[in-house]
């Protein structure tokens, strides 16, 4: 997959975050992430120096630095390319995550179908052992010790929800856990666990090699830093971009040959649909979230089908534990299916859509309350698309 | 095909799985005790820190709806029925899942909330291929319960047209049909974390996720221990017991046969609530004349057996013992478990074969008393034993795999034809227009008459143990329980505690040996000033922890004789037992045993298993070369089947 511009990781020398980070007391690394106001690059933007300083102030025998590298989000291959490419910076990160909590161990969940990657990944381990970057004492600290070991995912893609991941770390099935408690309060094996995404890790060495106030300096108030993006559909230039938070989706669409688009989907199929008259909008977490997918849409797409397309995927992906989730995105995309086919009533829609409200607020994961997120948004802004209705009798 | 390990499907690993998180209290320590003020609608309570929402509610007597949730699981939040709003969460949030750390504002019945729980109802429904009038549990459904308290009045998301599963009923104990499941996992729940069987696992994802056993095999085929807990707690029709209540109403109806039935003691404490009584109000004399009004020929007391197997298990621990204090003679180890429960049999033929010696070769009362049905009581009123049908209501669903062992043919003839439940029995009386809480009281049939107070505390968990120790106590000393425990209450062993231990210190003044036993023991001399060690279990999780203690030579592997109960509470909590259950059911039905053991002393009548008179007059007249002797182990005793875990 082409990186299309330039990354600022390619410019940040390697490991210079985690000497800088070694230098500092704990407090300091946790206080520099924090200053950088950086927030998951996972998808649910939670405040990253916040969730170090819960799992750091958590108690526990163990704890553990575990780094999501499910990309399983439909349009996401951004991990994809660090894992790649910049694949020490990942584990540079998850090292420094490690010093700042005090965990000792890290593991890195692999996306079942990056199993090809495995290979370039232990030995970039391994070569890290040999260089004091992992193992005892690392750079020479002495007491500092921490290891990162490879886990690989089966293919579930509920199995990228945090708890789901680490109920499949601990050899269940991928489920998401109640929450509260939290992982890092309670995670693997009910210990303190961090759980970040790649792309966070790899902006961790960054923030430490760079200070925060150069990450801060990127973006806007709430959203700072740069962020990759898996831009992939109706362009001419598919491929990883950077941008700074913050920048329209015009603009992604300019640098990566997709004007003409009709709609893009933002964050994948759990993402929300925008449509060309809303191309102003911003990719950020105030306005427009994203874990990195922006699928473009190009004017002769029919988005019921987008729609439908998606809601398959959630009917499959669907964990199957939880009733709103597991049952209500099989009625959406009869739903949808009926709509395709002119045969859904306006009452029929209107309840669709307060169904899509319930899944969003009475789901217990994430996949649940997101999976309506295109349906509705899509019904919502492509009413003209949804064929006349023929009128038919509500089933008994 | 390689040999795998059923349970749970696909992770390979023992199905434990961490107790509830709900309770789980971040940064524990000085938080533990603590109580926290939690406003829910009007009413605002202090709780402890971890209380969950729902427990809060119900405190402060606020309804929330619940269907996956289950007083004796751990916590799923999987059904999201009980969604609440929560101030400051962007997302509804399960009560049953919700512990409570901080001050908290809940509001339960909100406009979204109140969509929310009713769009779940009509999604449930929507894949439910119930058909409540040909349910047996029409008014007594969870999920009927909730459509109704919702005001569903139509398949606003549809319905199923046909089933998509095929019923299996290749089980004796439990049919399961998967068209009624809704996915609340508690059989789940029940058979991986209470029971720690680990038969019933999720398997598959999305839509395709159904509840299924290891490949989705026939129930029959799997490590299934037949306890049933998994029919007490499933909310709707998806299980149920293998019910032969047509065959015995065939049998009744057949002029031809001589139709008998004996009765457990649990069943008389829960059938009331069958009938919309308080639990643990006793029916045993009402039922008696019910069950004669049904038809059935004569009504006999499982007592009587319960009785039996004291004096025959009572035995034989003393023989074991003898053997291996005296003799030097471990071929019959100790501890010696006790072996009334069919369900805590199959557990042990699974998990533990390499234990079996331990077990007790007693076959349970239920199968001692169908064996003696269709010989002594046939002998003596010149009945042809092959038109005898004999019917066992039991608490139990495992009796019914039990009588169904191939073994189980001493008599010559299958020695209990039937097993049926507590509820398949209601069901009977419901069927026949009987009134069961009008009944006129009645006594149970000679010649096995009424039995004693110790067979009756056969039904709770401990009571064998107690039974069992009134009388080796009196044996032993020559002297009453009631020198050593007030009321002959032996209170150690009693409770719900799920791994107990007792001691009884045997005096240095022992008695003489009674005359039942002489010819086996010569004296006590040797159990001068011993201390008998005995330990009570009950729910095969519980019944693991004990098996890996004495595996690791822990406190249990001292003991002398162990109790094992399959299920939580004794049979009193057994899978045929009325639905629901939960511990405040369970101890209503233990009061109610009680009080009837303690009854039989204040009418005089005996309370020990060696006092009852048709015991006494069974060993006189017909196993007449005594307990443990040749007949009474053709007839009363049996042998098991090492099964391992591995299904080819
Ligand atoms: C259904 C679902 C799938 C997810 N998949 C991923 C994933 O593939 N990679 C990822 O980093 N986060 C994924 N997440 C988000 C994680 O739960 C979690 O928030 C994230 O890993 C935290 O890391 P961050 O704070 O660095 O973003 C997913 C969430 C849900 C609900
Ligand atoms: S929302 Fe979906 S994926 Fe999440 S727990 Fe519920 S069924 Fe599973």
């Amino acid at each position: 997959m082409t990186i299309c511009n330039d990354m600022t990781l390619a410019a940040i020398e390697p490991d210079a975050g985690l000497a800088a980070a070694l230098k500092l007391d704990r407090a300091g690394v946790i206080g520099e992430i924090r200053r950088s106001g950086m927030k998951g690059r996972g998808g649910a933007g939670f405040p990253t120096g916040v969730k170090w300083n819960l799992a750091a102030a958590a108690q526990g025998d163990r704890k553990f630095i575990v780094c999501n590298a499910d990309e399983g989000e439909p349009g996401t291959f951004k991990d994809r390319v660090i894992l790649t490419e910049w694949p020490g910076r990942v584990f540079e990160g998850m090292t420094i995550a490690g010093y700042a909590v005090g965990a000792t161990e890290g593991i890195l969940y692999l996306r079942g179908e990056y199993a090809y990657l495995r290979h370039g990944l232990e030995q970039c381990l391994a070569k890290r052992r040999e260089e004091h970057l992992l193992g005892n004492d690392i750079c020479g600290k002495t007491g500092f010790g921490f290891d990162v070991r490879i886990h690989m995912g089966a293919g579930a893609y509920v199995c990228g929800e945090e708890t789901a991941l680490i109920e499949s770390l601990e050899g269940r099935r991928g489920e998401a856990r109640n929450r509260p408690p939290f992982p890092v309060n309670t995670g693997l094996g009910g210990m303190p666990t961090i759980v970040n995404n790649v792309e966070t890790f790899a902006w961790a060495t960054a923030i430490l090699a760079r200070g925060a106030d150069w990450f801060k300096a990127i973006g806007t108030e709430q959203s700072t830093g740069p962020k990759m993006l898996s831009v992939s559909g109706d362009v001419e230039r598919p491929g990883v971009y950077e941008f700074p938070l913050g920048t329209p989706i015009r603009e992604v669409l300019r640098a990566a040959g997709g004007e003409d688009a009709k709609a893009v989907v933002v964050g994948g199929a759990s993402g929300q649909c925008v449509p060309a008259n809303r191309f102003a909008r911003t990719v950020s977490y105030e306005d427009v979230a994203t874990g990195g997918a922006v699928i473009v849409f190009g004017p002769g797409r029919n988005m019921l089908d987008v729609a439908e397309n998606f809601l398959e995927f959630f009917v499959d992906e669907s964990c199957g534990q939880c009733t709103p989730c597991r049952i209500g995105n099989v009625k959406l995309l009869e739903g949808v299916r009926r709509l395709k086919r002119g045969e859904c009533s306006t009452q029929q829609l209107r309840e669709l859509r307060a169904l899509g409200e319930t899944m969003r607020v009475a789901s217990k994961c994430g996949l649940g309350q997101s999976s309506p997120n295109a349906f509705l948004s899509i019904i919502e802004h492509f009413r003209r698309e949804i064929p006349s209705r023929v009128p038919v009798t509500v089933e008994a | 095909m390689r040999q795998q390990d059923p349970p749970p499907a696909g992770t390979g690993h023992a199905p434990v799985r961490r107790p509830s998180q709900a309770t789980d209290v971040p940064h524990g320590g000085d938080l533990i005790g603590a109580l926290v003020s939690v406003t829910i609608d009007d009413h605002t309570v202090k709780v402890p820190v971890g209380t969950t929402i729902l427990d809060a509610a119900r405190r402060v007597g606020v309804h929330i709806p619940t269907l996956c949730h289950h007083d004796d699981l751990c916590v799923a939040g999987v059904c999201r029925v009980c969604v609440v709003e929560v101030e400051g969460q962007r997302t509804l949030q399960a009560s049953c899942a919700y512990p409570i750390t901080q001050p908290t504002t809940v509001r339960t019945h909100t406009r979204q909330v109140r969509q929310a729980r009713r769009h779940i109802i009509d999604l449930l429904l929507s894949e439910h291929a119930g058909e409540c009038t040909t349910c047996f549990r029409n008014g007594n459904c969870e999920l009927q319960a909730l459509a109704k308290e919702y005001g569903v009045d139509s398949f606003r998301f549809g319905r199923p047209d046909r089933p998509r599963h095929k019923v299996d009923r290749s089980s004796h104990a439990v049919v399961r049909d998967m068209n009624k499941c809704v996915l609340c996992r508690r059989c789940v729940r029940t058979c991986i974390d209470l029971q720690e069987v680990g038969v019933l696992e999720a398997v598959g994802r999305g839509e395709a996720t159904t509840i299924a056993t290891y490949l989705d095999k026939p129930l029959a085929e799997m490590i299934c221990i037949n306890c049933g807990q998994c029919i007490n707690r499933c909310p709707t029709g998806a299980l149920r017991a293998n019910d032969p209540t047509d065959e015995v109403w065939a049998a009744i109806d057949d002029p031809t046969k001589h139709v008998v039935i004996q009765t457990a003691p649990s069943p008389r404490a829960g059938i009331g609530e069958e009938f919309g009584l308080e639990p643990g109000t006793p029916m045993t004399w009402e039922m008696n004349t019910a069950l004669r009004r049904c038809g059935f020929d004569k009504v006999f007391d499982t007592n009587f057996t319960a009785d039996l197997t004291i004096i025959e298990e009572g035995t034989e621990l003393v023989l074991r013992l003898h053997k291996n204090l005296v003799q030097g003679d471990s071929s019959l180890p100790l501890p010696q478990f006790t072996s009334c429960s069919p369900g805590w049999i199959k557990y042990v033929e699974h998990f533990y074969p390499q234990y079996l010696p331990h077990v007790s070769t007693c076959k349970s009362p239920q199968q001692m008393f169908g064996a003696l049905i269709k010989t002594w009581y046939a002998q003596l009123h010149g009945i042809d034993p092959a038109g005898i049908v004999s019917v066992a209501l039991m608490p139990c669903s495992a009796k019914k795999f039990e009588c169904n062992r191939p073994e189980m043919c001493d008599s010559g003839y299958k020695d209990v034809d039937y097993g049926l439940t507590t509820r398949e029995l209601a069901q009977m009386i419901r069927e026949a227009g009987i009134h069961l809480t009008e009944m006129p009281r009645s006594d149970f049939d000679d010649p096995f008459g009424t039995a004693s107070g110790s067979g009756v505390i056969f039904g709770a968990t401990g009571g064998v143990m107690e039974a069992a120790l009134r009388s080796v106590i009196e044996f032993v000393t020559g002297k009453k329980v009631e020198d050593f425990y007030a009321h002959a209450d032996i209170v150690p062993v009693r409770g719900f505690e799920g791994c107990r231990h007792a001691e009884v210190q045997i005096p240095k003044e022992v008695g003489p040996v009674p005359g039942l036993i002489r010819h086996l023991v010569p004296d006590w001399n040797w159990l001068k000033g011993a201390t008998l060690k005995v330990g009570v279990v009950h729910g095969t999780a519980n019944a693991r922890k004990v098996m890996e203690d004495i595996k690791a030579g822990g406190p249990f592997s001292q003991c002398h004789f162990i109790e094992f109960m399959a299920c939580p509470g004794g049979c009193l909590g057994g899978g045929g037992q009325p639905i629901p259950t939960g511990p405040a059911i369970r101890a209503a039905r233990a009061r109610a045993i009680y009080a009837e053991d303690a009854a039989y002393g204040e009418a005089g009548k005996a309370r020990k298993s060696h006092d009852n008179p048709a015991v006494l007059r069974l060993y006189q007249e017909f196993l007449t070369d005594g307990p443990c002797g040749h007949k009474s182990h053709h007839l009363l005793h049996t042998h098991y089947t090492p099964r391992g875990k591995y299904i080819g």
